[in-house]
C-alpha cells in the first residue's frame, strides 16, 4: 500500500459499551517458565484483534486463558464482564475456540463431525446453521466425505464451521490458516467478515503478517508482554527509522557491501534487491549510493519505501543475531 | 546469471488416471534465480517438483534440470539437486550432528569433505551450539533450517523447497530467507513453493499454478502492475464488514476484501469509482472515502484466478466445489 493517509478516527465499536473480553495484568507461569508477564487487553464487540509475535511470545497462552482452558497465575481475566475461570463452563457456551491442532475425527464424515460437535456443545437446531455455514465455505458438496479425505484447507474450514455451530459471540482462533493456500485463506476471511458484520468479536493469533492486516487492531506480543497495541497501519508507523529499497549488480557484491554499511540495520532480500532499515527517518540516499558504487556495485535503485508490518515486527522484536534463544 | 537455464519445462504433463495434475506447463528458470511457485493445494506444484527431481515420470512433455533430462538421467540428477519436501525426513531421535552425518553419507560424502560440509551446515543453520541436541527437541524454526542445510550438504546447483517455512515464525522465516539469498547470490538456483505471499515477494520471479495449469509467470512487481491506475481502491467507511456485502453485489466490482477498518476493491475500469461510492451512499453509508492504492500480491493472485471464468476456475459459483481444492 502506498502513502496511506493518516488514520481518521473511524467508527468501530461504540465506545461506552463494556469490553467483551478484558485482561488485566494477567500472568501465567508453567513451573519456572513465565509464559505471560502481565498482559493488558481490552476487546470490544465487533472488533477483529490480531495477536502477533514470535513463537513463545504468549499468543496461545492468552487465547487459552480467554477460552477458560487455563487459569491465570495472577491478574484478572473477564469475558462478558464475568471472571473467566470460575464461570468457564457457562462462558464456553458463548465462545468459540479453534485450536492450532483441532481434532476432527478422520473416520467420520463432514456431517458426522458436525453432529458430534453439535451434541458436545449442546446445540439443538444445528442442521440449518450447519448447512448455511458449509455452503458459505463451499463444503456443502463434501458433507458425506470422510474428514481424513479432505485437503488441509478444507479441514480448517470444517473446523471453523464446528467452532461456529453454537453461534458464539466471541471467536478465538489460534493460527487458523497455517499451511492454508491464499485462495482458501481468502474464503476463510470472507466468512469471518460476514460474522463480524453480524457483531461477532474475533481474536486471532497468526504468524502471517498479511493476515494481521485484516484485523482492526493488532497486539504485538513479545516474551509474555504486550509490546504494541494499535491498528495495523499505525503499528507500521512505529518502525524505528525507515526502509530503503536497494537493488544493483552484481548481486553478490551488493550483498557483501550492504553488510558493511553502518547506517543499515537490517538487510533483507526482497525480489531482485534488498530492503534495508536505517535508524535515520530521512536517510541520506546519496551517501548509500556512493558507498555502494565505491564498493563496485552498479546501483539500479535506492529509494525509500513504506514499511511493511513485517519490517516493524522484526525491528520491534529484534533479537541479537546468533544469540542463544530459549526453546518455547 | 549464465545463459543456460537451470530448469526447463516444456509442455510438462502428468496424469493420474483421468485426472490431469499438471497440464502442459512450460517455463524456464535461470541459474541463481529464486523462483517462487504459487498456487492452491492441489494446483500441481508438488507434482511438478517431483517430476523435476526425477521422482515421478512425466506423462507427456519434457523437462530438464542442469541440462539433464529428468526422465532419462534421474540418477545423475539426484547428486546435483537438493530437495526439501513438505514433510522432510529428519530423525527426531538422532542429534543434529548425527542427522547431518546420516544425510551426508546418503549423498555420498565421506571423510574430510563430510566433516567440512557438516561444519558448514551447522554454521549456516546457526546450530553450532546445538549440534548435540536431539532433533525432536529443536524448536520448529530450527527444524526447517536443519532440513534445508541437510538438503544442501552435497552442494547441489539447484534446490527444490516445497513449503519450507510453513508454521515458522516471522523472525525464523526471515533468517531462513537470508540463507536462501546467500545461496542464490553464490549461484545456486532456488525453486520454492509457498503460501505466504509476503514471502513470495522475496522471489525474483513467481509462477502461479491453478488446476494443473500455469496461469502467470512474472516478477511480483509486474504481476501487481497489471491493474490499470485507479482500479484498485481503498475504501474508508463506517461498518466496513457490512459494506463488504453491499459492494460485492455492485456491477464492476471484480474483487472486494476486508482489511481491518478499510476495504480493498478491484474495479473493472477506473471510471467505476464514482458509481461504486454512490451505491454505498445509497445503501446508507455516510462517511465514505476512497483512495487509489496499489494492488497487493494476494489481489493479483485472486484476480488472475477469477479472470479464468467460473468453469475453468473450478468453483467460484456458489455450491460448486471450493476453488483451490482440486480433488479426485
Amino acid at each position: 500500500m502506498t502513502a496511506a493517509p493518516p488514520t481518521a478516527p473511524l467508527p468501530t465499536a461504540p465506545a461506552p459499551e463494556a469490553a467483551v473480553a478484558a485482561l488485566q495484568s494477567v500472568e501465567l507461569a508453567y513451573g519456572t517458565v513465565r509464559a505471560l508477564r502481565g498482559i493488558d487487553l481490552e476487546v470490544h464487540r465487533g472488533e477483529a484483534v490480531g495477536l502477533i509475535g514470535p513463537d513463545g511470545a504468549g499468543k496461545t497462552s492468552t487465547l487459552r486463558i480467554l477460552a477458560g482452558l487455563q487459569r491465570p497465575t495472577a491478574g484478572e481475566a473477564r469475558l462478558f464482564q464475568l471472571p473467566i475461570w470460575p464461570n468457564r463452563r457457562r462462558l464456553q457456551r458463548r465462545l468459540g475456540y479453534l485450536a492450532q491442532r483441532f481434532a476432527l475425527y478422520g473416520d467420520l464424515t463432514v456431517e458426522e463431525n458436525i453432529r458430534f460437535f453439535a451434541l458436545l456443545l449442546g446445540v439443538a437446531n444445528w442442521r440449518l446453521r450447519a448447512e448455511a455455514l458449509l455452503e458459505r465455505v463451499g463444503l456443502l458438496p463434501f458433507r458425506h466425505r470422510l474428514a481424513d479425505q479432505l485437503s488441509g484447507g478444507m479441514k480448517q474450514k470444517l473446523a471453523l464451521v464446528c467452532s461456529l455451530l453454537h453461534s458464539p459471540e466471541i471467536l478465538l482462533l489460534d493460527e487458523p490458516t497455517a499451511g492454508v493456500d491464499p485462495v482458501t485463506r481468502r474464503e476463510f476471511w470472507r466468512l469471518l467478515a460476514d460474522l463480524l458484520a453480524e457483531g461477532l468479536t474475533l481474536l486471532v493469533a497468526t504468524p502471517y503478517l498479511d493476515e494481521a492486516e485484516r484485523c482492526t487492531r493488532v497486539l504485538l506480543l513479545h516474551s509474555g508482554r504486550v509490546l504494541a497495541d494499535a491498528p495495523p497501519r499505525r503499528l507500521r508507523s512505529l518502525l524505528p527509522g525507515s526502509i530503503v529499497e536497494i537493488s544493483g549488480s552484481p548481486r553478490q557484491t551488493l550483498r557483501a557491501a550492504l553488510a558493511t554499511l553502518p547506517q543499515l540495520q537490517d538487510v533483507q532480500p526482497f525480489a531482485a534487491g534488498y530492503h534495508a532499515r536505517t535508524t535515520d527517518p530521512t536517510p541520506d540516499l546519496e551517501a548509500i549510493s556512493r558507498a555502494l558504487t565505491a564498493a563496485g556495485v552498479t546501483v539500479h535503485t535506492c529509494k525509500p519505501v513504506p514499511a511493511s508490518l513485517e519490517d516493524t515486527f522484526l525491528a520491534l522484536t529484534a533479537t541479537p543475531r546468533r544469540a542463544p534463544q530459549g526453546d518455547p | 546469471m549464465s545463459a543456460t537455464p537451470a530448469v526447463v519445462a516444456s509442455e510438462l504433463t502428468r496424469r493420474f488416471g483421468s485426472f490431469v495434475a499438471v497440464d502442459r506447463v512450460s517455463f524456464q528458470v535461470a541459474a541463481g534465480e529464486i523462483f517462487g511457485f504459487l498456487g492452491s493445494n492441489g494446483a500441481g506444484k508438488t507434482t511438478t517438483i517431483r517430476m523435476l527431481c526425477g521422482l515421478l515420470a512425466p506423462s507427456r512433455g519434457f523437462a530438464s534440470v542442469l541440462g539433464l533430462d529428468v526422465a532419462r538421467d534421474a540418477r545423475a540428477l539426484r547428486h546435483r539437486i537438493g530437495y526439501m519436501s513438505q514433510r522432510f525426513s529428519l530423525y527426531s531421535d538422532l542429534t543434529v550432528a548425527e542427522n547431518l552425518a546420516f544425510w551426508g553419507a546418503a549423498y555420498g560424502l565421506s571423510g574430510a569433505r563430510l566433516e567440512q560440509r557438516i561444519a558448514w551446515a551447522l554454521a549456516a543453520a546457526e546450530l553450532e551450539d546445538r549440534h548435540r541436541t536431539l532433533v525432536g527437541a529443536l524448536p520448529a524454526g530450527f527444524h526447517q533450517r536443519l532440513a534445508l542445510v541437510a538438503a544442501l550438504l552435497h552442494e547441489p546447483s539447484v534446490v527444490f523447497l516445497d513449503e519450507p517455512t510453513s508454521g515458522v515464525d516471522p523472525d525464523m522465516r526471515r533468517r531462513f530467507w537470508d540463507l536462501i539469498d546467500t545461496l542464490a547470490a553464490a549461484g545456486t538456483t532456488v525453486f520454492v513453493t509457498t503460501h505466504y505471499l509476503d514471502e513470495a515477494e522475496r522471489c525474483h520471479r513467481v509462477a502461479l499454478m491453478h488446476a494443473g495449469r500455469l496461469l502467470a509467470l512474472d516478477t511480483v512487481a509486474a504481476l501487481k502492475g497489471k491493474f490499470a491506475a485507479g482500479t484498485v481502491l481503498e475504501i474508508h467507511c463506517e461498518q466496513p464488514a457490512r459494506a463488504l456485502g453491499v459492494l460485492e453485489r455492485v456491477e464492476g466490482v471484480m474483487d472486494a476484501a476486508l482489511f481491518g477498518e478499510t476495504l480493498h476493491l478491484v474495479l473493472d475500469h477506473p471510471g467505476r469509482g464514482e458509481q461504486v461510492l454512490a451505491h454505498l451512499q445509497g445503501a446508507g453509508f455516510t462517511s465514505v472515502r476512497a483512495t487509489p492504492t496499489a494492488a497487493t500480491l494476494e489481489e493479483a493472485v485472486i484476480h488472475t484466478i477469477k479472470s479464468l471464468g467460473p468453469r475453468e476456475a473450478g468453483a467460484l459459483a456458489p455450491g460448486a466445489a471450493p476453488w483451490g481444492e482440486v480433488g479426485p
